[in-house]
């Protein structure tokens, strides 16, 4: 027995002496708020005080800690209690999977130092990664802890940066993936293949499942329905369970069930690897005669996506100048605090898994198909979800902990590790691109060529969507009247590459945006006036000969133009310092294919509005932006909202988060049905369309002029649903097929930004100092300033990663030591210019604005290196030795 | 089955050790390498008075428990600027409360923060087993990477800095990819005694471009006698013949190289000036 204080209490509990004190306090203890990231002291998310002071709790033996005094998230204190509030009120926690470390850590930090400066927070906090919010709102509200303030009250209209309806829960450690599991489930865990391609043969495992606690073990044999799921139903083909060979390091090919108490040792589990050779590069696969990973797949290419209009040919031959570069980016790993975790469970016949996703009812819909079941009998309920960024759309242990308990009968859970969420899940597209761009004597926009090729691995994931994106944007927000643009999807036995912030966007911008200076260098313009001249305005044809409209780019530089100014004069007398510029564009919701999204709201009998929204919230803010809607919509404030969110069961399918889409397509859906809500309601009370909503003990008041009318909600007969009064709408942005050279109208909205970097760089080093980032993204309607900025001040944080450090090597970085993200200190301050052009297709004019936010901050940190140094860094990351080998050849 | 123990006094971890427990201090790097649980017999040597603290005496003895935290916040002479620099970049607040000096050094890794400000300080290692005690340079206990003179039955139980090394100012530099909770690509540690505007001794040590890190004896002969004003351009590429940098995920062999000159040279321009 080890005896301690725990939050003020004298607690006692029973447990191995080396357990770590983060197992202990969730497992023993049950208390779920201390939150577990890397068991490596990588991250900091576990931190608690001890005797007062911040300690990862995964590094503490338990039996340590006997007579100490232990404080975790689920302490209080006027201190904790304050910190809550003003990360509540700064918008400094987004998912939350961080937000318990950051918080015992500032709170031990601000007992030693309460008005810290934010030099001062940065270090303090410096051990604590976060991958939503880059950092600076944290910052900002553990310096402002203990200022007194009046906490500002919102209604929650549109257009307020009303603080996230979810934060309590965030402050006080939200319940994610791995917290939660029905008493005595079995852990399971998986076997993984060591090696990028291997064929493997079982031994006898009679003697492996005969040891104490384990329960069952299953294989490829066991998978009852089709083994190959994907997000893409033409492309499945990823096994759940893999049969021989193993495709890439980190495949699953074997789970074993332990019974709960017991180690969840796999020492000796009986499987015999032989390597085989492995495509380590798409050049590897390109190669004539390369083995074909999937034979139905010649070339090993899974797809390649094209857009085709003028002759790019004829308009570069013919163009007064022309650029021509190429790029190479990396393998980028999504890097979430969060590792993937659920559980399943059987409730009578169906099976309920409750899992981190971003994706509800695709999981559903893929793990029915996987354990051979109708969808019906699937139920999946979405947890918090502590980051997503794009990896979570793919099922990761949905279809195998659904197998363990619909074959055992009992429920299951599972947490991956570090080193397996990384290992086993998808990353960002690793792409070679080449091309030429050109421009006539007025410095306007020929033509470009663009060819890219993505390593997507052994599967398919979203590789598809990449290669069909890629094209389509290839040109950024620019008028290029001729235009070939082709993307090709390789299959290697590289990690699986899937989904992340902007679908392979981000990777052909950096192409783009480099390319651009140096053509407005050689036409004689300015970097901004070049793209200003060259920005797509409504009317314009886009290079699928869409015709735009609320076209906000001209908006965004217009408003970044006496930045760029200042900072340019700022960097003019100081050696080494650069100014660098980019711009993105990207089309919201799903390129040229249904993308619908259903909303519901009720009211039931006591006065409830209960709004269905299964759009899950990794950190964005949906349930927030999309409850401001509903209640802007049906004329209610926020505060009398109740949300049911994401469970197949419980809500209608409001797709998926992805694609910068639910602000726009389930924001229209929300729209639609508070505005059906509200027309019931005026046809109910016969009153008009200008009446003003309120609610009181049970009824409805509806208000017109001098008349007040009252609805007795205990009255009204029943609707759907158990309400008195609901409506159900779906909204399905309108979009056109592309033809054979990609020519059509993919998306119904677009969204639009650019954003100017200032740094200095170490020319003797090669290392970068990141000054300031200045951001003006056109949101249609800012349905939430404070949200917003957020997402813009995130994705800058990722786009600083992935210009600066990020580079996953299976086998080598899996972990959050070597594969490096952005810290505290990494991410400058950040200027947010909020633009609204309103698109007539946005709920309320708004458009997406997650993804965009990541794509102009790479190329805008290579323009101002060359800016700084002249030196054209044409590989990412662009670490230390990258720059200075740039700079060497730049500066002979 | 686990064994734990956590005794207060030395001579019971000595014979603990002698059993075949294995040393657990800051559990910085046994953690991380544990898998789901941490097995095996463990002496958890943090509440052992004789490893907990700095005592100046003859020269200085760390305790080799002691965390970076505690050596940050130390009253301790210029001469070890250095390593309470590198006390602070070790890792998070939450790492340096845990990690220990002498953890830092039995483990070795060849990115070891805390090893080159304490070859600049000429540091020896006090070593234990309940056979007795044995103390040997720094130098000598790293014998390559992840390697260290050390028997299993034996125990770092404190760092010493003689009483001669405790004089002139240092100062360390780290580069590396990211603001914290970075690996280095290189590190350098410098300390200086200047007479009279000139450089009377120097220690210089390269951290992460070797598989240990190393004094570098000819840039030390280098800046010997140097005014300080001259000294970081004394410092010239062959003096660094001796480092044997490697092609990593973080840097290539010849940058580690190059970035090893200029933080050299900067440092040393810093400590001398």
């Amino acid at each position: 027995m080890i005896g301690f204080v725990l939050n003020g209490a004298d607690m006692r509990c029973d447990a191995a002496p080396t357990a770590r004190l983060s197992e202990v306090l969730r497992e023993a203890l049950g208390l779920k708020g201390t939150k577990v990231g890397c068991d490596a002291g990588d991250c900091g998310a576990c931190t608690v005080l001890v005797d007062g002071q911040a300690l990862c709790a995964c590094l503490i033996p338990v039996a340590r800690i006997a007579g100490a005094r232990v404080e975790t998230i689920e302490a209080d204190s006027l201190l904790l209690t304050r910190l809550r509030a003003s990360f509540t009120r700064h918008g400094a926690a987004q998912c939350g999977i961080c937000t318990p470390g950051m918080l015992m850590t500032a709170a031990d930090f601000l007992t030693r130092t309460p008005h810290p400066t934010d030099a001062q927070v940065e270090v303090a906090l410096g051990g604590v990664l976060c991958r939503c919010t880059g950092y600076r709102k944290i910052i900002t509200a553990v310096v402002q802890a203990n200022s007194a303030v009046t906490e500002p009250v919102y209604s929650g209209d549109i257009g307020q940066p009303l603080p996230r309806i979810d934060g309590l829960a965030k402050v006080t450690g939200d319940s994610f993936g791995a917290d939660y599991a029905p008493t005595g489930a079995l852990v399971v865990r998986a076997i993984r293949s060591p090696h990028p391609h291997a064929t493997f043969a079982f031994g006898d495992q009679t003697a492996f499942a005969a040891l104490p606690g384990i329960a069952a073990i299953f294989t490829a044999a066991d998978v009852p329905g089709r083994n190959a799921f994907g997000v893409i139903p033409a492309f499945a083909d990823q096994p759940a369970i893999a049969a021989s060979p193993a495709r890439f390091r980190g495949e699953c090919v074997a789970l074993v069930a332990f019974e709960p108490g017991f180690d969840p040792d796999l020492t000796g589990f009986p499987i015999i690897w032989t390597p085989l050779p492995d495509l380590a590069s798409p050049n590897d696969a390109e190669t004539p005669n390369a083995a074909l990973i999937h034979p139905n797949r010649p070339l090993n290419r899974l797809i390649e996506g094209r857009v085709k209009k003028g002759d790019a040919a004829a308009a570069l031959a013919g163009s007064a100048h022309v650029v021509t570069g190429s790029i190479t980016t990396s393998h980028v790993e999504h890097a979430y605090i969060e590792p993937e975790a659920g559980a399943a469970w059987m409730d009578g016949d169906t099976l309920v898994i409750r899992a981190c996703t971003q994706a509800p009812f695709m999981d559903r819909d893929e793990t029915a198909a996987v354990l051979g079941l109708p969808v019906n009998r699937i139920r999946i309920i979405a947890s918090a979800v502590g980051g997503g960024f794009g990896s979570k759309l793919d099922v990761s242990l949905q279809p195998l902990i659904g197998l363990v308990t619909l074959k055992t009968g009992r429920p299951s859970r599972m947490t991956y590790c570090r080193a397996e969420s990384m290992a086993s899940t998808t990353k960002r597209h690793p792409a070679e691109i080449h091309g030429r761009i050109g421009c006539d004597a007025n410095g306007r926009i020929t033509g470009m060529q663009f060819d890219g090729r993505f390593d997507t691995g052994p599967y398919a994931s979203w590789g598809p969507t990449v290669a069909n994106r890629v094209p389509v944007h290839a040109s950024g927000p620019y008028l290029t009247p001729a235009i070939t643009a082709t993307a090709r999807a390789v299959h290697t036995n590289g990690p699986v590459s899937g989904a992340f912030r902007g679908f392979g966007v981000p990777q052909a911008a950096v192409w783009q945006e480099a390319l651009f200076d140096e053509l407005a260098e050689k036409a004689g313009f300015d970097p901004l006036e070049f793209r200003q001249l060259n920005a797509l305005r409504d009317g314009d044809a886009s290079a699928t000969g869409q015709v735009m409209r609320a076209t906000g780019i001209a908006e965004c530089l217009t408003a970044l133009r006496p930045h760029w100014l200042r900072a340019l004069d700022q960097a003019r007398t100081v050696p080494n310092r650069g100014v660098g510029i980019a711009s993105c564009w990207y089309g919201c919701g799903n390129t040229a294919l249904p993308n619908p999204s259903t909303i519901r709201i009720g009211i039931t009998r006591a006065g409830q509005i209960v709004l269905h929204q299964s759009a899950t919230d990794i950190g964005q803010g949906s349930n927030t932006v999309i409850t401001q809607i509903a209640a802007q919509a049906l004329g209610l404030p926020v505060s009398a909202f109740t949300l049911i969110g994401p469970d197949t069961a419980l809500s209608p399918d409001a797709g998926k988060t992805s694609a910068s889409r639910q602000t726009f397509v389930t924001g229209r859906a929300a729209q639609a049905a508070g505005m059906a809500l509200r027309a019931k309601i005026l046809r109910l009370t016969n009153a008009g369309d200008g009446a003003i909503l309120g609610l009181e003990a049970g009824a409805l008041i509806v208000k017109e002029g001098s008349v007040r009318r009252m609805v007795q909600l205990s009255d009204l007969p029943g609707e759907a649903f158990g309400y008195v009064l609901s409506a159900e709408e779906t909204y399905d942005p309108p979009t056109q097929k592309l033809d054979t050279d990609g020519q059509g109208s993919p998306y119904a909205v677009y969204g639009y930004g650019a954003q100017i970097v200032e740094l200095s760089v170490d020319p003797a080093l090669g290392t970068v100092k990141l000054l300031k980032i200045t951001a003006a993204h056109d949101l249609g309607r800012v349905i939430n300033p404070l949200l917003a900025e957020g997402q813009i001040e995130g994705g800058i944080a990722q786009g600083i990663g992935m210009a600066l450090m990020e580079e996953y090597i299976a086998g080598r970085t899996d972990n959050l030591h070597d594969y490096l993200i952005p810290t505290f200190g990494d991410v400058p301050p950040i200027e947010s210019l909020l633009i609204e052009v309103a698109d007539p297709e946005g709920p309320f004019g708004a458009k997406g604005l997650g993804e965009h936010v990541l794509i102009p901050t790479a190329p805008a940190i290579l323009n101002a290196i060359r800016h700084a140094t002249g030196a054209r860094v044409t590989r990412l990351p662009a670490l230390p030795h990258r720059i200075l080998d740039a700079i060497r050849k730049a500066r002979p | 089955m686990t064994h734990y123990a956590r005794p207060t006094d030395l001579s019971e971890a000595l014979a603990l050790l002698a059993q075949g427990h294995r040393v657990l201090a800051g559990g910085t790097d046994i953690y991380p390498a544990a898998g789901p649980a941490l097995k095996g017999d463990i002496l958890d040597v943090t509440a052992l008075a004789d490893l907990r603290g700095i005592r100046f005496g003859d020269g200085l003895r760390i305790g080799a428990a002691t965390s970076w935290t505690a050596i940050a916040e130390a009253n301790l002479p210029p001469a070890l600027h250095a390593l309470q620099q590198a006390a602070l970049v070790v890792g998070g607040r939450q790492i340096q409360n845990a990690g220990t000096i002498g953890g830092n050094i039995a483990n070795a890794s060849p990115a070891a923060d805390g090893i080159p400000p304490l070859l600049s300080l000429e540091a020896e290692v006090e070593i234990a087993s309940a056979q007795g005690t044995r103390r040997l340079p720094l130098e000598k206990f790293l014998i390559g990477p992840r390697r260290v003179d050390l028997r299993a039955d034996e125990m770092v139980v404190a760092v010493h800095i003689p009483t001669s090394a405790l004089h002139g100012r240092s100062a360390f530099a780290k580069l590396g990819a990211r603001a914290h909770l970075v690996i280095s690509i290189a590190m350098v540690a410098v300390r200086l005694v200047v007479k009279t505007g000139r450089i009377a001794q120097a220690f210089v040590a390269v951290g992460a471009c070797s598989g240990v890190a190393l004094r570098l004896p000819l840039v030390e002969a280098a800046l010997m006698g140097s005014p300080v004003l001259d000294a970081a351009e004394r410092i010239q590429a062959d003096q660094l013949a001796a480092l044997t940098p490697i092609d990593d995920i973080r840097a290539t062999a010849s940058y580690r190289r190059d970035a090893a000159l200029e933080l050299l040279r900067r440092t040393v321009a810093q400590v001398a000036g």
